[in-house]
């Protein structure tokens, strides 16, 4: 039934479609390519796509293709890892907000105001002054801000909810605070929750590779997007590939990742 | 009557909101065990508010200015619009399971066994017992019968009906009641019964409390409230009640 679901909504198949490629080509990066992302041939610098070299090679003769697919690990798995936590924060907190309301709601409004008036580029270069750069910082700075956005859809959502009749239903009947937010609260919120999950993700990608571009983000050598796009920048007149490639990619993810989103609206919505 | 043999006591209640000062003021009422009290009065006349209070579910900004209100016992409530008062994602099966579970400590198969049995109880279909069932897919009358279910899954003393049958068809509305009348037959729990519909009021309740404007008009068991109504209000609702044609016998 799921399945069939996915297959109707056009936009959903598409957007899984295209990330399940990009995951795979990810993945099986070191079966897929003949390269390894290290090595360097400086007897083959700056080659155009071709046959041999399917988007090229950069200033050190290495592979573009290759080091695209394992900055695709680095950066997928940085893009999910640093969402688990400000997800299961912010829908927490949203519901508590939402449904005890009154000085529960006042604390935690109270701190959603004060984390939001963060800079978010400012905090990670701090905290990458403070640790190092590296994936580290980006978690940590996104564990202070990035639940915010959460905390705020689902509580609004689980505020609406609370004035709904089955809400006071289930308080009626004598069910327990926790048992009602766990239940159906929980159930009720996660839908739009994924949502803004999906359209999250993209702005954290972006960010990440923001931040590899600036050079704070994922120390080199692990190939990142973002360094690689940096990278090409000084031979963006004459060998457009380097940074043209990877901006592809992020784009490539971006719009996977929106697809799902849309989809997944859709389907809820339709229900 | 003394507290020890009501199961609901409530006098001199009074309840304000901002806007407007006294939307209940000085209503006192008790219900004996068995007894069916019904609350009725014109749409505003601050029934449900005054149903809600002693639930304490009362909507945000309205609140108890005056007089107490004493329960002897367990309530459940039974809302107007069925549909709404269910949780749209979770099967209607699963949602009075997890009452049954929450009011007798017992494993999820004997709860179903005692759904199972409440089911039937209340003559729904035996599809819903397949657990796939959601509130949107039932029809109003047997979601109605759901939170019934679920309702006397607390094993109440008290029943709280906020105008139960208003948003069924008239011929549900009809089963709705015969089902609420031979429950409380059989189960002999109390009835809050609120309703603006004065005939379906004098179906079900052995007494009566007339409401307008947030203060007891009248107050008197049916039968003597229905014959000899003392205020006009009263006059006025019984008059407003629609008399059914009846074909073949001119006047």
């Amino acid at each position: 039934m799921t399945l069939k679901r996915l297959l109707k909504t056009p936009s959903l198949l598409a957007g899984t479609v295209m990330l399940l490629l990009l995951v795979c080509a990810a993945f099986l990066a070191p079966y897929i390519s003949p390269y390894d992302y290290t090595r360097q041939d400086l007897f083959a610098v700056l080659q155009p796509p071709s046959a041999v070299h399917l988007m090229g090679t950069d200033q050190l003769g290495r592979d573009v293709c290759t080091r695209l697919l394992y900055a695709a690990r680095t950066d997928l798995k940085v893009m999910v890892l640093a969402e688990i936590v400000p997800f299961c924060t912010g829908i927490f907190l949203g519901m508590l907000a939402g449904y005890y309301g009154k000085w529960v709601d006042t604390v935690i409004t109270f701190f959603t105001d004060i984390f939001i008036a963060f800079p978010f580029y400012l905090t990670v270069i701090i905290i990458a002054f403070v640790t190092g750069s590296g994936e580290h910082g980006i978690y940590i700075t996104f564990m202070l801000v990035g639940w915010i956005v959460f905390a705020k859809v689902v509580k609004g959502l689980s505020s609406a909810l609370c004035s709904e009749e089955w809400i006071a239903a289930c308080k009626t009947i004598g069910l327990p605070g926790y048992r009602i937010i766990w239940g159906h609260l929980f159930v009720n919120v996660l839908p739009q929750a994924v949502i803004v999950l999906m359209t999250d993700m993209v702005s954290l990608l972006v960010t990440v590779v923001t931040l590899g571009f600036l050079g704070i983000g994922i120390a080199p050598p692990v190939p990142d997007w973002g360094t690689m796009i940096s990278d090409g920048k000084t031979f963006i007149a004459t060998s457009w590939w380097l940074s043209v490639m990877p901006g592809c990619a992020v784009v490539y993810t971006g719009i996977a990742l929106s697809l799902i989103g849309d989809g997944l609206a859709d389907i809820w919505r339709g229900k | 009557m003394t507290a020890a043999d009501t199961v609901l006591n409530v006098s001199h209640l009074s309840l304000s909101s901002s806007v407007q000062k006294n939307l209940v003021s000085d209503v006192s009422f008790s219900i004996a065990p068995g007894e069916c009290l019904g609350l009725v009065g014109e749409s505003g006349s601050g029934k449900t508010i005054t149903l809600r209070s002693i639930l304490g579910i009362l909507p945000p900004g309205i609140v108890l200015t005056g007089g107490s209100i004493e329960k002897h016992g367990s309530c459940a409530m039974i809302f107007q619009n069925p549909v709404s008062a269910l949780d749209p994602l979770c099967p209607v099966v699963s949602q009075l399971v997890e009452v049954i579970r929450c009011h007798q400590k017992m494993s999820r198969e004997s709860a179903l066994v005692q759904a199972d049995e409440l089911l039937r109880m209340l003559d729904l279909p035996v599809s819903l017992e397949r657990l796939d069932r959601y509130p949107g897919q039932l029809s109003g009358g047997q979601c109605q019968r759901i939170m019934i279910a679920i309702a006397l899954a607390c094993r109440p003393d008290l029943l709280l009906c906020d105008e139960p049958t208003t948003a069924l068809d008239v011929t549900v509305q009809k089963q709705i009641i015969a089902v609420l009348r031979n429950l409380q037959h059989t189960l002999e729990f109390s009835m809050l019964f609120v309703t603006h519909n004065l005939a379906v009021a004098s179906a079900l309740c052995t007494s009566l409390c007339v409401m307008k404007q947030g203060t007891v008009v009248e107050k008197g068991d049916t039968k003597s409230v229905l014959s000899r109504p003392q205020t006009e209000y009263t006059k006025l609702l019984i008059r407003s009640v629609l008399p059914v044609p009846e074909c073949g016998k001119e006047e």
